[in-house]
């Protein structure tokens, strides 16, 4: 057994990561807000590499900007490029607002960002000023502390703190102060944060508001900025994305709900608004899953004070109807399951509620609190509980399951290796899906997400026993 | 419209035929000009990624080493050590307290676990900074396990890809002249600068193969760390690619006196011009080779035209744009499109260098543009711009192709047909016709001007 704790710390090389580094989850924020650019303070290649790495799971432009600091300034400092960065994107992007990640390079040499740009705004010409400024907003996402979900949650959080409830000292010179101390709050009026999801899952939570009759901030979201139409011309910023307008309106939202069972305890960008702007706060969990999107529902019905559309109830009925139909396919089966912390809680809770035996959850990041949550959403429906792991790679992964004999893996594509080895299949689920199509309009949430879950689960099984049979069944 | 071209790049964009000669390049990228270019560590690691007997551990933060796992198609015909992804995942503590003890416990680690025939560790940003001695840990570590432990000075910062190829040519100039000689034919070359993407270097020891000629180092694709040991024993050292692996051939040069011939393998012409080169290098010590060669190629040819021929159909008057990351591949690009009847009315390069660019300017048609270190905002403008039907490039180019409404070809590290050799050009020209040829480009709004 490669890990006696529930912490992966047997080895310590890194062998195949199961994670990815903060300032990418920054950018994938960024990308989700209208007319924002991503813009890294570091060396030009994070930049590139990020871009490659998102745009092979997206098949969208994924621009983002960088200091391009070179060796001098590594020495002396980089707030000149970082400077004359900023005012080349407002030169040729035209951007609504500007966010600034940085890297371990300018974490470790000390750039202090805050002040740099409270001093490029403060240098701006009248001219510059009077014109359509953008919105600045920094944050700190050092790669060495952290996952991209981190640097994800961190950047969500720093444009709740530096717009919806900004000052003049974060940055902002377009911010009205009014804005975020809610005089009037807007009732029946909801933010959604839903961290880390995809496009189509985006889609499918505005649609539940709308079919709720409830106007709803989404922040951040992707789901035009990173699943776009076909166009004439390439804009130089993506359509899409939650406005600034709306980001500024927050803090006199009826409520929040704030998605992710590891972000309990926390601060977070939901709890600031709420401790800011007094909006009143609900976290749950990624709604994967019929109890998690029956906790999801419940909550929108009593912020919405009215029952569940039809549309939904009935999704929800054919689900339920669904699950019995699948159930002998898949009762028993043996899962690990791996990725994002919250996408794990999810999908083991979907998994578990279903008949799957979860043996592995592992991720790699540590935020202490997946352990827990897994527990939740397993109670009651497990003789034993799976083996959990924080601070896992593939390496971990691999020797730990490895004897545990599973049927399948769920988790995005780079376990596919295990997957081949062990001859078993691979559900691919969040991100990154680089060997196959369409990851970007994978449904993971609400009762349509774990019908979609359920089918391709129940066919993979399926398939795989039709495969190894000799028979070659026509009726399965 | 405003121009999306920066006053400070003016001078890195040239028209042919529409302005007087000056190309500038060769600097660092502008800031927030959004450059498709990456990185020294990346740079160094292309280089030496297909080395697949060794352990590839990259010192730093996670982020680059996860961004490199496995991303190329460089195959292997036995170990396949490089296709996993080493790192020391440096945290908050090892910044502070100096990451050397990590390095030195992950490196003992790994060489435990997979007994590797060298080690190869790669420096990121960060190390650069927090001052860790890669030089002392790997010196400690191959003393211990008695295997080569190379550092590869490839701190992100210290300049672009090109500063990472010389870093990684260093490295393995260290390996060359360790290994024993005895045996190796005077008819012999190392192969450098190919990487054996989707088996590229296969088919091209194939045809030395036939040719008479013993390949004894493959540098680097399906490389070998014994091999490279011994690669001074050849007697020519043949380099494509634009220099990755030039700076190996010139420290060669030096120490060995190993003669070197600048080569391509793309586009029949290049691909045949190559193949005689060598052959004429050995006339004296093989009279016969040159024969050998020229049938060779008309056997290759006499298969491959008639095939090419039904692909030129369809293709003949297209409009193609190139932009990859050395500009020597660009040449054969050129060439090749020539070859499908193709009109060439843009190429450029992130990494291209003053005789690069004067070549391009040669062999390109009036009205052309030539650009460096490009981004996605002047590109999209010169695709629409040129109305190009076939846009080169690698994974961030495509997306701005295909929101374009406009065919792609896949011409980087990823791709899955090998587009090299022979062989290589009827699958360059099969690439470029699924593309075009494909019925989706009618219902785009660039044609349809419906959005």
């Amino acid at each position: 057994m490669s890990c006696s704790t529930s912490s992966c710390d047997s080895y310590v090389s890194t062998t195949n990561a199961c994670k990815l580094c903060k300032p990418l989850g920054a950018c994938l924020a960024f990308r989700g807000i209208e007319g924002a650019v991503p813009f890294l303070h570091g060396s030009q290649g994070c930049a590139t590499y990020m871009r490659r790495f998102i745009i092979s799971h997206f098949r969208e432009p994924m621009d983002i900007a960088s200091s391009s600091l070179g060796e001098k300034h590594a020495i002396y400092g980089g707030e000149a490029n970082l400077k004359q960065g900023l005012k080349n994107v407002m030169g040729k992007f035209g951007p609504r607002m500007i966010g600034v990640a940085t890297t371990c390079l300018t974490e470790t040499i000390g750039d202090d960002v805050p002040m740099i740009v409270r001093a490029f705004r403060r240098e701006m010409s009248e001219e510059e000023r009077a014109g359509e400024a953008p919105v600045l907003v920094n944050v700190s996402t050092p790669s060495y502390s952290g996952t991209h979900m981190e640097g994800f949650h961190a950047a969500v959080e720093a444009v709740v703190k530096q717009v919806a409830c900004g000052t003049e000292a974060s940055g902002m010179f377009h911010v009205e102060k009014d804005a975020a101390s809610g005089e009037t709050r807007k009732l029946n009026r909801v933010n959604l944060l839903p961290g880390f999801v995809s496009p189509a899952d985006i889609r499918h939570l505005k649609e539940i508001f709308e079919d709720f009759q409830v106007p709803v901030i989404v922040l951040p979201d992707i789901s035009e900025t990173l699943d776009g139409p076909a166009l004439e011309d390439c804009p130089k910023i993506p359509d899409g994305g939650t406005s600034m307008e709306d980001i500024k309106d927050m803090g006199r939202s009826a409520a929040t709900i704030e998605f992710g069972r590891t972000l309990l305890n926390g601060p977070t960008a939901g709890r600031y608004l709420n401790e800011h702007s007094g909006v009143p706060h609900h976290g749950v969990g990624i709604p994967i899953g019929l109890r998690e999107t029956d906790a999801f529902f419940s909550v929108v019905e009593e912020i919405a004070d009215r029952v569940t559309p039809e549309k939904h109830a009935l999704e929800r009925g054919r689900l339920v109807d669904a699950y019995v139909d699948a159930h002998k396919y898949v009762f028993g089966k043996r899962v690990v399951v791996y990725g994002e912390e919250d996408l794990v809680v999810g999908l083991t809770a979907f998994l578990t509620e279903i008949g799957i035996k979860p043996i592995l959850c592992a991720s790699g990041g540590r935020s202490d609190r997946f352990k827990a949550a897994i527990e939740q959403v397993t109670a009651g429906l497990l003789d034993e509980p799976p083996i959990i792991r924080e601070g896992a790679d593939f390496h971990d992964i691999s020797e730990e399951a490895e004897a545990l004999s599973p049927d399948i893996l769920v988790g995005h594509s780079k376990g596919y290796s295990l997957a081949r080895k062990w001859k078993i299949p691979l559900i691919r689920v969040g991100f990154p899906i680089h060997d196959r199509f369409g990851g970007q309009r994978m449904l993971h949430v609400g009762y349509r997400g774990a019908q979609n879950l359920l089918d391709l689960i129940v066919n993979a099984i399926i398939e795989k026993k039709q495969e190894d049979s000799p028979v070659g069944y026509g009726y399965m | 419209m405003q121009s999306v071209i920066y006053k400070e790049r003016e001078d890195q964009i040239y028209r042919k035929g529409e302005q007087p000669y000056r190309m500038a390049c060769d600097r660092e990228s502008l800031a927030g000009a959004v450059s498709q270019r990456a990185c020294v560590f990346c740079g160094s690691r292309v280089v030496l990624y297909p080395i697949a007997d060794a352990v590839h551990l990259v010192h730093g933060p996670i982020g680059c080493a996860a961004y490199t796992w496995d991303i190329r198609g460089a195959l292997s015909s036995g170990p396949a050590l490089h296709r996993l992804s080493f790192s020391t995942d440096l945290q908050e503590k090892d910044v502070i307290f100096g990451g050397e003890e990590k390095l030195y416990k992950a490196l003992i680690e790994l060489i435990d676990r997979y007994e590797p025939k060298a080690a190869f560790v790669y420096s990121t940003c960060i190390v650069g900074i927090i001052g860790d001695d890669l030089e002392a840990v790997c010196k400690r570590v191959s003393r211990e396990k008695g295997i080569p432990v190379l550092p590869v000075q490839a701190e992100g910062f210290t300049g672009n890809k090109r500063a990472g190829y010389l870093a990684a040519c260093k490295a393995m100039f260290r390996l060359v002249g360790t290994g024993d000689i005895t045996g190796v034919s005077p008819l012999s070359v190392n192969i450098l600068g190919d990487f054996n993407l989707a088996g590229e270097i296969w088919i091209i020891r194939d045809y030395f193969r036939r040719m008479g000629i013993e390949t004894v180092a493959n540098i680097t694709g399906d490389g070998r760390v014994d091999d490279i040991r011994r690669a001074h024993g050849a007697a020519l050292n043949v380099v494509q690619c634009s220099g990755s692996t030039m700076d190996l051939a010139k420290m060669m040069k030096e120490a060995y006196g190993t003669p070197v011939l600048r080569v391509s393998y793309f586009g029949i012409e290049d691909m045949a011009e190559s193949l005689y080169s060598v052959a004429a290098f050995f006339k004296d010590q093989d009279p016969e080779m040159m024969d050998r060669t020229r049938e060779l190629v008309r056997e290759e040819l006499s298969v491959l035209y008639p095939e090419l021929q039904k692909y030129r159909k369809g293709l003949e008057g297209k409009k193609a744009a190139i932009y990859v990351g050395g500009a020597f591949k660009a040449f054969s690009l050129v060439k090749a499109f020539r070859l499908l009847g193709m009109k060439v009315v843009l190429v450029g390069s992130q990494t291209g260098t003053p005789e690069d660019y004067e070549e391009l300017r040669q062999i390109t048609d009036d009205g052309t543009i030539i650009v460096d270190d490009s981004n996605p905002l002047e590109l999209s403008s010169f695709l629409k711009e040129k109305d190009v039907d076939i846009f080169v490039g690698g994974v961030k180019e495509r997306p701005i192709a295909y929101k374009l409404g406009v065919g792609f070809c896949d011409h980087n590290h990823e791709r899955k047909e090998p587009l090299e050799g022979f062989i290589g050009m009827l699958n360059f020209a099969k690439e470029v016709y699924t593309s075009v040829m494909s019925p989706v480009w009618r219902f785009v709004p660039r044609k349809t001007g419906r959005s």
